[in-house]
Parts: structure tokens; C-alpha cells; sequence
């Protein structure tokens, strides 16, 4: 089916509130940010087709509600929140409809998740180009979100790697995209934050694997400096590279960090390729050295989690790293290395009760040292430092909304409690000039603190107009909305 | 310490306590969703609340009486205000009975108010806090619920009937975390108890209003408004019958 002729913005949307009719209170739950950080009420749908998609357009039409798409709800905010209305969740459609192992070409469904997808493919030779730190992850939050990886400097996020989707819009049409069929819708719906329509099946081109393992490389910096040395010299040759950050050192130390080089292993290197490939080779290991139950683990660290215990264990996590573990290469499972955020189940609970942001920025990189100095520097001084800084590298892509530039990122988690949050908040604002200055840009799964005018300056006036107009043709009654959306771009977007 | 809510709707907000909790509400930066008959007093309430900056109050004529709007103008609230953190009733009737008066048209009244558009409201709120496993339910009696009294059968009975019915709705909906206030104030200076003559340990307003919402927000389930008609009515409880009946208070 064809896309309709651009039109142009029509005036002003109706403000006024719609009148709502009552949904069963069956429906109602209450549904969180990944971050823990806020959650609202919303009615929960969770159809298994596509006609059951639509009936849920339909009930939010006559119920004068709107719709805001969800997957596994992995985004740290409120990206697939929206109080008070419909939450469509499409975990239920998680089915895997076409796979050629001879191709590597994937057709699924949006609620298949990463975990879904490798578990299925790994034992043909085949792994996801790219991955999240969490296997958790939808598909259909993947394209949503355009993730990205360790590998991002090499293989782009994962719009790269798709080959077609059909975009269930609220009007009800199916519209086929790939860069060859619809493709400035393909380049906008991907990135585009689930505001345009649904994801109904997913296209993707998957990587051949000759083995179950990575070689991975672990090398220590004693500052900021050599970090961005070390990555620049190895981005040419390295599959996957990522860099833990200390964000309490100071001094000379500022910005000392634990790296990692990824490589996969050449056809022939793994003489027992059929064996590391298997599923049950790559599971992670449910109990630490083989006694304590992992699922227990957040519990020992919990008393960890204020200044003086994330200081300590960021203390010793780089001295052990920058000693003993210096300049060792191992091999590691695919979903050992990739699913960091899997490794200690339940990690996110230290956070308790308030939850944490992530504020990541990604910044050119040209300018990414002194930016990602400044905001260590002004954390620091702000007394609100980050537990855990997380390093990576970037290129740009072709995708409009994308949050990605030709340089570096950096993830803080920071820590929330009831009396930190609102000068979290105001440390975020500073935080954001320096990235704006810096010429950077911002994510959208990740964020909790953007404001308005912040998401104009770096998204660009034209981007916004150019996406507001393809949200005019694919939902023209705006029934897509979430409170990210309405946070940054307003009711009636 | 207290846990302050940020969105509340308020029934029987356009005068007496309705009106001075919601007010005390939004100074704590709650935004307050205003229901009551009277579409003017609501407005009065809201401009001197709203600035234009920021809207806090929300206005929503509705007769408590008229059951049957009470679902839909409860989703339209939450819808409007983003949610819902506690619900606080307040609306209610106390008509002037002589002593030998037996009339329905006021008894009912009493009741519908009272009583049933408690129930409409409340209902309501026990389904949403239910499912979402958390929110504050208040319900605004009165000490006259303790005992039967002669002045006033039926406004004791409809307290009676309002305290029984939100202790099943704690018995009810409290194992998912849902908090269920009995408040029993005693005389209150409100419109409601003007004319009634001089009237024992009478309290201002804002004094009630702010006993009250202290003590919803710290999770207390009964409530007496000022703390010492606690100890009176124990003592009034106890009173046998045969004494109860020689006494015309």
C-alpha cells in the first residue's frame, strides 16, 4: 500500500481535552520506567495480531484516549509512558514469521526480543549485529529506539542492518519500507520513537559467526586522555569497543577507565565452533563462583550504593583492572560480552527507592574530551557523581531523528532519591549546555531530563518540521503520543 | 514522614472543608481536581488557586446525587490531571431537624449525600488504587457516627454507614496497599455549622483541614478531628443504653 502525498501542517490542532469515556479498571495497571525513575496508570492492551492492534486504535478513538507503544519497557524514562491513557504492549506479538540460514535473513515480530532472536539464530552461525547491553529489549523497541551497540563506530545501530518493516499506522494502513520502498518513511520511522505507527514485522540481515566466542582485549587508562588515544588508534580494526569510567577519580586520575576490545574470531580460529555456538554455552551463569545465586547479588551490593561504597568499588573495580587484569585477552561468549546489564539480575535494584537516571550525551569528536571533562568536573562539584560512566564510540547515520554523531558517548548513571531529584535536575541543565555547546546530540531511550527547547537545538528546526509532517500523514488525529513526546515537542505534535 | 501526593480530587470542594483542604493541597504543589454542585464557587475557588504560569485546580460541576456520571467523570478527572495519588470526600448534608420532625425528603437527602454518593465516588477510586496497588482514600464522617443520638437520627445513621463502609473498603482494598482514612471530625466552623448555636471544642477550618491531611499522608486509618474527641467518645461509647436514652445531646 502507498504512502499518502506529503501534505502540509495544518493549523493549529484542537487543544481542548477529549471526552473520555470510561475503560474497564481490568485494564489499568501501573507501568514503570526502566529506571524506576517515575511511572504513571495507563489501561494495558496486549493484542497478539494485527487486527488486534487496531481494535486497540479503535477503542482509543472512541474512548477519547491515546495510544503510546510499548516493548519490553526498557527505556530508562518516560519514552513509552503515558499516564492516564492506552499503553498498546506488544510483547504478545513475538513471533519469529520467516528464517533463512542460509541467508541470515530474519522476519519477525516487534515483541521478539534480542534474547528471542540469538537464541534462535546462534546455532546456524548467526548473531545480531547489534545489541543492547540488555537482551530484554523488543525488536520493535529496537527500531523505535535505532539502538546501538559496542560496535556502533563500526556497523551503525541496528536501522543499519534492516532490511524491510511494515509500519501499522493509526489511520490502519500497512506500509511496507526499505530503502528502496518508502524510504524516507524508513529513515523516519526508524528513530522515530513509536510516533508514527506501529512496527507489524521486522526485516533484518543478521552477522555470520565462525564461533561462540570473542576475543576480548582488556586494557586499563590512567585518565580521559589516553582513553580517547586508545580508542581513536583501535576504532580502525576493532569490532567492539566500550570503556567503564570512574567518575570519582580527580585530578590527573579524571576520567581513569577499564576498556574493552571485542574481535570476532576469523572462520577456522574455533575448532569447535558447533559446540561454542550452542545456546547452552552462551547462558550466563546463575550463581557467582558457583555458589551465590546471582539473583541475590543486588542485595550485597545495596549497601554499596551511596558516595563512599560506588567510590570504593569503582576504586578497586580499576585497580584490579589496571593490575592484575591489565593487557589480558580472553575468549568470552557472545552473550557474555554483550549483556553486561544481564550479568548481575536485577542490578537496577540497588537504586531503590528512587530509581537513577542515565544521561547520555554523544558529542563530535572533535570536541567530546573537554565536553565529557567538564561534565565529570561539574558533577563532581555538584556532589551528585555518576556510579557508573559507560564509553563508547559512535559514527553518524543517514536515520533523521538519530542521536548519533561521528565521535563519542558517554552514559552516567545517576542515582535518584526524594532529595537529590531536583538538583539532579538542575545538574542535567547544565549538563545539556555543555552538549549543546559541544555540538552533541541526545537518545531518546535514554532520557528522563530533556527539555523542550534543548531537544530543538540539537535536533534542528528542519529534522522537526520534516518529522512533524510525516506524523501528519501516518496519524493525523496524533493518537501516538507518549509523555517524552509530550515533554519535548508538546500535546499536539 | 509524610508522603505528599501530587494529584487528588476533591468532592464537596466548593465550601466548609472540601474547600480548605483543596486549598491547603495545592500550596503543597498537588494538583487538585475540584468536584461540587455549585459551577460558581468551584470558579471563585479556581482563579484564586490558578496563576498563568501554572494550572493546579481543575473544576467539575457534578451532584453528588447523580450516580450514574460518576464513572465517566472519574476517568475524564484522572485523564485531565495525569493521575491520581488520593481521593478525599467531603461532600456532605446536615439539614436542620426539630426534634419530633420525622421528614423523609431530608433523611433521604442525607442518605444520597452522605452515604450513596460516598459510595459512587469511592467505588470508584477502590477499582483504580486497586489495580495500580496504591493511592489514599479519605473519607470526611463525623463523630456523630459513634452513637446514635436524638437530635439527629438519620445524619448519625448516614456517619455510621460511611464509617462502616470504609473500614470493609480497608478490610477490602488495603492488602494491595491502598490507604483508607475514617476522618470524625467534631464541630468545625463551616457554612454547615453555622446557626447551631454555641457548639463544644468548635475549631477553625484550616485547622481541620490541616489535621487531616497530615494524618491521611502519614497513613493513619481513624482519624479524630481536634485528637481529643477520641477520648470523649470512648468515654460516650461506653455509656449504657438505658443512660444513653435519659440524655438529649
Amino acid at each position: 500500500m502507498a504512502v499518502r502525498p506529503l501534505t502540509p501542517p495544518t493549523s493549529e490542532q484542537e487543544t481542548t481535552s477529549p471526552k473520555i469515556l470510561p475503560l474497564s479498571w481490568d485494564r489499568l495497571e501501573r507501568v514503570g520506567a526502566w529506571g524506576m525513575n517515575t511511572s504513571v496508570c495507563a489501561f494495558v492492551y496486549r493484542p497478539t495480531t494485527i487486527e488486534g492492534i487496531r481494535e486497540v486504535f479503535e477503542i482509543a478513538r472512541t474512548h477519547g484516549r491515546r495510544v503510546a507503544l510499548r516493548g519490553s519497557g526498557c527505556s530508562y524514562g518516560d519514552a513509552s509512558l503515558l499516564a492516564e491513557n492506552i499503553s498498546l504492549d506488544l510483547t504478545r506479538m513475538n513471533r519469529i514469521l520467516a528464517w533463512n540460514p542460509e541467508t541470515g535473513v530474519i522476519k519477525a515480530e516487534p515483541g521478539v526480543t534480542i534474547r528471542n532472536l540469538w537464541q534462535y539464530v546462534i546455532e546456524d552461525g548467526w548473531w545480531s549485529p547489534v545489541v543492547s547491553g540488555t537482551m530484554v529489549v523488543s525488536l520493535g523497541g529496537a527500531l523505535g529506539m535505532n539502538i546501538h551497540g559496542k560496535n556502533n563506530f563500526r556497523v551503525g545501530p541496528i536501522g543499519n542492518h534492516v532490511l524491510e518493516f511494515e509500519l501499522l499506522t493509526p489511520k490502519g494502513d500497512i506500509l511496507r519500507c526499505s530503502r528502496t520502498e518508502n524510504a524516507e518513511l524508513f529513515h523516519t520511522a526508524i528513530g522515530g520513537f513509536g510516533m508514527l505507527g506501529c512496527f507489524v514485522s521486522i526485516t533484518l540481515q543478521l552477522k555470520k559467526v565462525y564461533s561462540g566466542h570473542l576475543s576480548v582485549y582488556a586494557f586499563a587508562t590512567p585518565d580521559l586522555s589516553t582513553l580517547f588515544r586508545e580508542f581513536e588508534a583501535r576504532m580502525e580494526t576493532a569490532d567492539y569497543l566500550v570503556a567503564w569510567v570512574d567518575c570519582f577519580a580527580k585530578g590527573k586520575a579524571l576520567g581513569r577507565s577499564l576498556a574493552h576490545q571485542a574481535d570476532y574470531l576469523p572462520k577456522g580460529v574455533d575448532p569447535i565452533p558447533a559446540q561454542t555456538l550452542r545456546v547452552s554455552k552462551q547462558e550466563l551463569p546463575e550463581t557467582l563462583f558457583g555458589v551465590i545465586p546471582k539473583s541475590l547479588m543486588w542485595r550485597f551490593i545495596k549497601p554499596f550504593s551511596n558516595n563512599w561504597g560506588m567510590r570504593l568499588i569503582n576504586w578497586a573495580k580499576y585497580t584490579q583492572g589496571s593490575t592484575l587484569g591489565n593487557h589480558k585477552t580472553v575468549r568470552q561468549a557472545h552473550a557474555a560480552f554483550a549483556f553486561l546489564l544481564d550479568y548481575v539480575p536485577n542490578w537496577k535494584f540497588v537504586y531503590k527507592p528512587g530509581g537513577l537516571i542515565q544521561y547520555q550525551s554523544f558529542v563530535p569528536e572533535a570536541t567530546a574530551e573537554a565536553c565529557f571533562t567538564a561534565q565529570i568536573e561539574a558533577c563532581q562539584k555538584a556532589g551528585i557523581v555518576p556510579f557508573l560512566g559507560v564509553f563508547k564510540r559512535h559514527r553518524k547515520d543517514d536515520f533523521l531523528m538519530s542521536h548519533a554523531v561521528d565521535g563519542y558517548s558517554f552514559a552516567l548513571d545517576i542515582p535518584l532519591t526524594a532529595k537529590n531529584r531536583a538538583r539532579v535536575w538542575e545538574l542535567a541543565k547544565e549538563l545539556n549546555r555543555l552538549v549543546i555547546a559541544a555540538g552533541g546530540r541526545f537518545y531518546f531511550a535514554k532520557d528522563s531530563t530533556l527539555d523542550s527547547q534543548t531537544a530543538h537545538a540539537y535536533l534542528g528546526e528542519a529534522a522537526i518540521a520534516q518529522f512533524r509532517r510525516w506524523k501528519q500523514t501516518c496519524d493525523p488525529e496524533n493518537l501516538l503520543q507518549t509523555d517524552l513526546s509530550r515533554r519535548l515537542f508538546g500535546d499536539n505534535f | 514522614m509524610p508522603s505528599r501526593w501530587k494529584t487528588a480530587i476533591v468532592v464537596g470542594a466548593s465550601s466548609g472543608m472540601g474547600e480548605e483542604i483543596a486549598r491547603q493541597l495545592v500550596v503543597q504543589g498537588c494538583k487538585v481536581a475540584l468536584v461540587a454542585r455549585r459551577a460558581e464557587e468551584l470558579n471563585r475557588i479556581a482563579q484564586s488557586l490558578n496563576t498563568a504560569q501554572e494550572k493546579k485546580v481543575f473544576t467539575y460541576p457534578h451532584d453528588v446525587g447523580d450516580y450514574t456520571q460518576v464513572p465517566a467523570l472519574f476517568q475524564q478527572i484522572t485523564h485531565d490531571i495525569g493521575g491520581l495519588d488520593a481521593i478525599i470526600y467531603a461532600a456532605g448534608v446536615m439539614p436542620s431537624v426539630q426534634p419530633n420532625e420525622y421528614n423523609f425528603e431530608k433523611d433521604r437527602k442525607m442518605i444520597e449525600v452522605n452515604v450513596l454518593g460516598a459510595i459512587a465516588w469511592l467505588n470508584e477510586a477502590a477499582q483504580r488504587f486497586g489495580q495500580s496497588q496504591g493511592g489514599t482514600i479519605v473519607g470526611i464522617s463525623s463523630v456523630a457516627g459513634e452513637r446514635g443520638r436524638y437530635p439527629q437520627p438519620v445524619y448519625c445513621t448516614s456517619k455510621a454507614a460511611l464509617n462502616t463502609y470504609l473500614e470493609a473498603l480497608r478490610n477490602r482494598v488495603g492488602r494491595y496497599g491502598v490507604k483508607v482514612v475514617t476522618v470524625k471530625p467534631g464541630p468545625v466552623d463551616t457554612p454547615m455549622t453555622k446557626g447551631l448555636g454555641k457548639l463544644p471544642l468548635l475549631i477553625p477550618v484550616d485547622r481541620a483541614a490541616r489535621e487531616i491531611i497530615n494524618a491521611s499522608q502519614s497513613g493513619k486509618k481513624n482519624v479524630f478531628v481536634p485528637g481529643i474527641w477520641r477520648w470523649i467518645f470512648l468515654i460516650i461509647r461506653n455509656i449504657p443504653s438505658f443512660v444513653f436514652q435519659k440524655l438529649k445531646f
